[in-house]
Parts: structure tokens; C-alpha cells; sequence
């Protein structure tokens, strides 16, 4: 294995260390929702307890202090993503927040009747839902980026489906259900050719490798703070600095305009701009402090060590006659998504928990794919860099129970 | 496994296995589709009506165990009751395992239905237990969709 010291990193995450129904805690739901770390907790508690106050607007000591602290998390997002401008960092609740706003916002703006929208076959109901609003209000149309029985979209045809008619490529950078790892950078620089950008779903890869937007050359990419060991409450829009002041408000109200009056409003420039009312402060400074734990260990290391987790997981469910792998995509991270012959995965979830064993069983908000795997659902264990091989172990050795009550 | 035997009872592994009344009516005087969206359990509850009285019910779909041994054992229990009796059990079973009605102390007509009280220490899988009452229920008073949700 990697040279990763798990025990170690164990003990930075208070909630790892009880017992459920008896039984050690072992936490594999991350991709729901990922822990945090002692860190993210102290600073949190430290802003409630001594700096708490509204921000942007206060002369008074601590609302200057908040400002501060809010805004230097701001700037840590901006270096954890490399993008070129801290102003291009919008702050959001999460994930669905941001891309509810980059659909309706560029789309009021950018998008017309006969225009084309492109998704992809395995996105989070979050990445469907904002877009086919858009596009009924506009008259535009949905198209789908197919893929293949692996798990994996079919490049060669989205590239045939872009054209001048399509005005938006919504992609997740990593599927929440399948765990396939998308080839995002090559997506973009095709749909660039086309002069169409590109909105990532980053949700599920932030908080499992690096990742820098710069790079990728993505005009916007979107992720929740909660699922990289920050707080709920808490996320990223970014978006490149062309695309934001073209784009109108998403909300309206206090904190993101510049003169108001009751004939006209002009606005506030970028990105107070996209920050209406006050914001959730403690879950952005929290962010902040989750931000600077994953710069404070080897990222890369643990990259390396969930990788191989995930290859253990899938070696020891793969060995079990009776369990099916969905996803089996050459490039995954974190996720292995499966089913048991016969056995709903909402069974396999209620008998893993009296193990102590937590994991996610549904649709994952994710209902075409189960419609593509036609499954009603599937059971999903997902990793995170405090997950140990034994957990893996204990995994396995539970779904073998699982198939034995049901024998 | 001993911490999961309220839950996953012989019975209910046993009518999950080989569910009772598992088919269409295709005369049916009344059938209801009963959907919960958590989990994508989805099924159809058939009812055949003499007067009042429930003289076949029946059920297809997909689900759980505990969603599909609950209807299963549904359709014997009612099978010949009259509509107001099939309401009263329904009525029972609904406070059974929202915890209103204490199996040990209230008086019920559950009979086997209590096997499902153990459902109460599991939150997450009560809908699965009470999805088919609902979509029966819906079915006895002629509406056609019912969601858990």
C-alpha cells in the first residue's frame, strides 16, 4: 500500500471513533456526505464563539473581523482550485445551488429557442433538472451524451452532438452512482472548438484528488463544501470572469447591488454580484479550514491510497458470485455501486447498519442510470482516505451475511 | 444476526421468498399504484369487490422485503373482510408501526400483521412496511396513485 498513515489520519475525525448498534463505526457514505476533521470543527466553533457577526457591512470591530475570515476563505478556495481570480469564486450552499444558478442565470442570458443543452446519461438529478427548466422556459432541448454498459460516456458521439445550435455541455467531472472518473479536460477542449462552454459537476471530485480549473479550462465548475470534509451550508461556483459579468443576478436583495432606487438597480461587480442577503459565514470559513486541512496532508498520497482501497473493495465484492458491480469504468474514484441477485438494496443497507456499516441505498438521485442498468436501485459503498482495508474487510464479510439471511 | 430478528423474521424472509397473492386481477374492480420514490419501490394493489365486501386482493411489483412481505401478508389478512374492517386493520397497522399502538398493551386485531412492530426501531423502513396499506387503502376508496413521499 501507499505510504499512508491511516490510524493517524483517523484520529483528526472525532466521529470515527464510536459505535453503532454495537459495532465500530465504519463510514462509507462519503460520497453522500464526507466527515470532518477536528480542525473544521474548532475553527467553526472559534467564528461562533468569538468573531461571529454579519459581513460587508459593519464599521464595527467584528464585522470587519467576520469579513476578514470570510474572505480569506474565499481566497483559499481560489489557490485550492487555482483559479485565476479570487472574484470569480462565487460562494453557494452546495453543489445543486450552483449549478441551479449557472443554468438559470447564463441561461437566461445565453440560451434561445432551438438551442441545445448537452447532458450527460450519468448525471446527479442536480445536473438534469436545473438545465430542463432552463430549457422549457427557453425552448430549448436536452440532448443526452450516451454511455457505454461500463459506466463510461461514448466520446465519439459527443462530438458528433455538439454543433451551433448547443449553447451549454453539463458534465459531472466524477459520477456519483458509477464512480467514473469523466475525461472533462479533452470534453471541454472539443466543446470549445464548438465555442460551447462547459459547466463540471465537481461534487464528487474534489474531495478525492486534485484538481485545477485552469487546467482543465472549464468556464464553470461547481462543488459542495460537505463532501470535502467542510460543513454543510457550504460551496463553489466558479466561473470564468467572461461568462459572470455577461450573466445576470441568479438572486436578488441585500449585499449585491451597487445604487437602488425604485426606477432601476444597477449591481455590484463579480462576486458580490451572485451573493444576494447574508451568506451561511460559518460554513464558508469552515470550508476555509477544510480547505486548509487537505493542503496540510499529502493530497496526492491520498489520492493514491483511496485508489487502491477502491481496487480492494472492488476485488472483494468482484469475488462474491452473487454481487454486481454497476460501474466499471476504467478511470473510477471513491464509489463502488452494486447489486445482490434477488436482494433490494435497501435490505442490504438496514443489515449492513446493524453491523455498524454505513453505506447509501436508493436511485442516488440518479434515476436514468438505474433506468440504463435497469435496476430500481443500488446498494453504494463510498471511500474516503480515513477508510481502512479492514473496513473493506468487514464490508465484504457483511454482504455475505446479507446473502446468507436471504438464502 | 440476532440484533436483526425483530426486523427480518423468518416469516417475513419466508413470504418475501414466496409472496401470497403475487399476481394481477385482470377483472379487477379496483387497483391503486403505490410508488416510494426513496427507494423506487413501486407496486400495484387489485381488489375485487362483492358489495362491500373484499372477496380477492392481489398485488404485483418490485420492492423490498419488508415492503413486499408486508403486502403479501396484507392480502391474506384482508381477503373477505369488509371494506370498514379492512380500514380498521389498516387503521391498526398504520399506529403499529408509527408507534401509537403498543402491540403488547393496546388491543388489536393485528394477529400475524404484529410480526412487523420491529419495524418501529427502524425509521428508515417503516414506509417500506406501510406502502402497500396505503396503496390497498387508495385502492378501497378509488383513487389510483399514492406516494410514500
Amino acid at each position: 500500500m501507499t505510504n499512508w498513515d491511516v490510524e493517524k489520519i483517523r484520529k483528526d475525525f472525532p466521529v470515527l471513533s464510536q459505535t453503532v448498534n454495537g459495532k465500530p463505526l465504519v463510514y462509507l457514505d462519503n460520497g453522500a456526505s464526507s466527515q470532518v476533521p477536528q480542525s473544521v470543527i474548532d475553527r467553526t466553533s472559534k467564528y461562533l464563539a468569538e468573531e461571529h457577526s454579519n459581513i460587508h457591512r459593519g464599521v464595527h470591530y467584528l464585522s470587519q473581523h467576520a469579513t476578514t475570515a470570510y474572505e480569506a476563505a474565499r481566497e483559499k478556495v481560489k489557490r485550492f482550485i487555482n483559479a485565476p481570480d479570487v472574484k470569480e469564486c462565487i460562494f453557494v450552499r452546495g453543489t445543486t445551488e450552483g449549478v441551479n444558478l449557472v443554468a438559470f442565470s447564463y441561461g437566461r442570458k445565453f440560451i434561445g429557442e432551438g438551442d441545445e443543452i448537452l447532458v450527460s446519461q450519468m448525471e446527479h438529478h442536480s445536473n438534469i433538472i436545473p438545465w430542463q427548466m432552463i430549457a422549457e422556459e427557453k425552448g430549448a432541448t436536452i440532448r443526452v451524451i450516451p454511455m457505454n454498459e461500463r459506466g463510461e460516456l461514448i466520446i465519439d458521439e459527443y462530438e458528433n452532438m455538439l454543433n451551433e445550435r448547443t449553447k451549454m455541455v453539463a458534465v459531472a467531472h466524477v459520477s456519483n452512482s458509477l464512480g467514473t472518473v469523466n475525461p472533462v479536460k479533452e470534453m471541454i477542449a472539443t466543446a470549445h472548438k464548438f465555442g460551447v462552454p462547459v459547466c463540471v459537476d465537481a461534487a464528487q471530485s474534489v474531495p478525492h484528488f486534485p484538481v485545477d480549473v485552469q487546467d482543465l479550462d472549464c468556464d464553470f465548475f461547481v462543488f459542495s463544501g460537505h463532501k470535502m470534509f467542510g460543513p454543510t451550508g457550504s460551496g463553489v461556483m466558479y466561473g470564468k470572469r467572461k461568462w459572470l459579468d455577461a450573466m445576470p443576478p441568479y438572486q436578488t436583495g441585500g449585499g449585491m447591488i451597487r445604487t437602488v432606487s425604485f426606477e432601476k438597480t444597477t449591481f455590484a461587480p463579480i462576486p458580490d454580484k451572485f451573493e444576494a442577503g447574508t451568506p451561511a459565514i460559518a460554513a464558508g470559513i469552515g470550508l476555509g479550514a477544510a480547505i486548509d486541512y487537505i493542503n496540510a496532508i499529502d493530497f496526492e498520497a491520498a489520492a493514491a491510497y483511496e485508489h487502491e482501497l477502491l481496487e480492494y473493495a472492488s476485488e472483494r465484492l468482484g469475488d462474491i458470485p452473487e454481487v454486481k458491480i454497476i460501474g466499471t469504468a476504467a478511470e473510477k474514484a471513491s464509489v463502488l455501486s452494486f447489486t445482490i441477485e434477488g436482494i433490494h438494496p435497501h435490505d442490504i443497507g438496514t443489515i449492513l447498519d446493524q453491523q455498524g456499516i454505513a453505506i447509501r441505498a436508493g436511485h442516488h438521485c440518479a434515476q436514468p442510470v438505474m433506468e440504463f442498468f435497469d435496476v430500481p436501485a443500488t446498494a453504494r459503498a463510498s471511500f474516503a482516505f480515513y477508510n481502512t482495508r479492514e473496513e473493506v474487510d468487514k464490508l465484504a464479510d457483511a454482504v455475505q451475511k446479507v446473502i446468507e439471511v436471504f438464502a | 444476526m440476532s440484533e436483526l430478528s425483530d426486523l427480518y423474521q423468518e416469516v417475513i424472509l419466508e413470504h418475501n421468498k414466496n409472496p401470497r397473492n403475487f399476481r394481477e386481477i385482470a377483472d379487477a374492480d379496483q387497483y391503486a399504484d403505490g410508488k416510494n420514490p426513496l427507494c423506487g419501490d413501486a407496486l400495484r394493489v387489485y381488489v375485487s369487490l362483492d358489495g362491500d365486501t373484499v372477496t380477492d386482493v392481489a398485488f404485483k411489483g418490485s420492492g423490498c422485503a419488508i415492503s413486499k412481505a408486508s403486502a403479501s401478508m396484507m392480502t391474506q389478512a384482508v381477503k373477505g373482510k369488509t371494506k370498514a374492517e379492512a380500514e380498521d386493520i389498516f387503521d391498526e397497522f398504520h399506529k403499529m408501526v408509527t408507534g401509537e399502538l403498543d402491540i403488547e398493551t393496546d388491543e388489536n386485531d393485528l394477529g400475524k400483521l404484529k410480526i412487523f412492530a420491529g419495524v418501529l426501531e427502524f425509521p428508515a423502513r417503516v414506509k417500506c412496511a406501510s406502502l402497500s396499506w396505503h396503496t390497498l387503502n387508495a385502492a378501497l376508496r378509488g383513487e389510483d396513485v399514492v406516494s410514500t413521499e
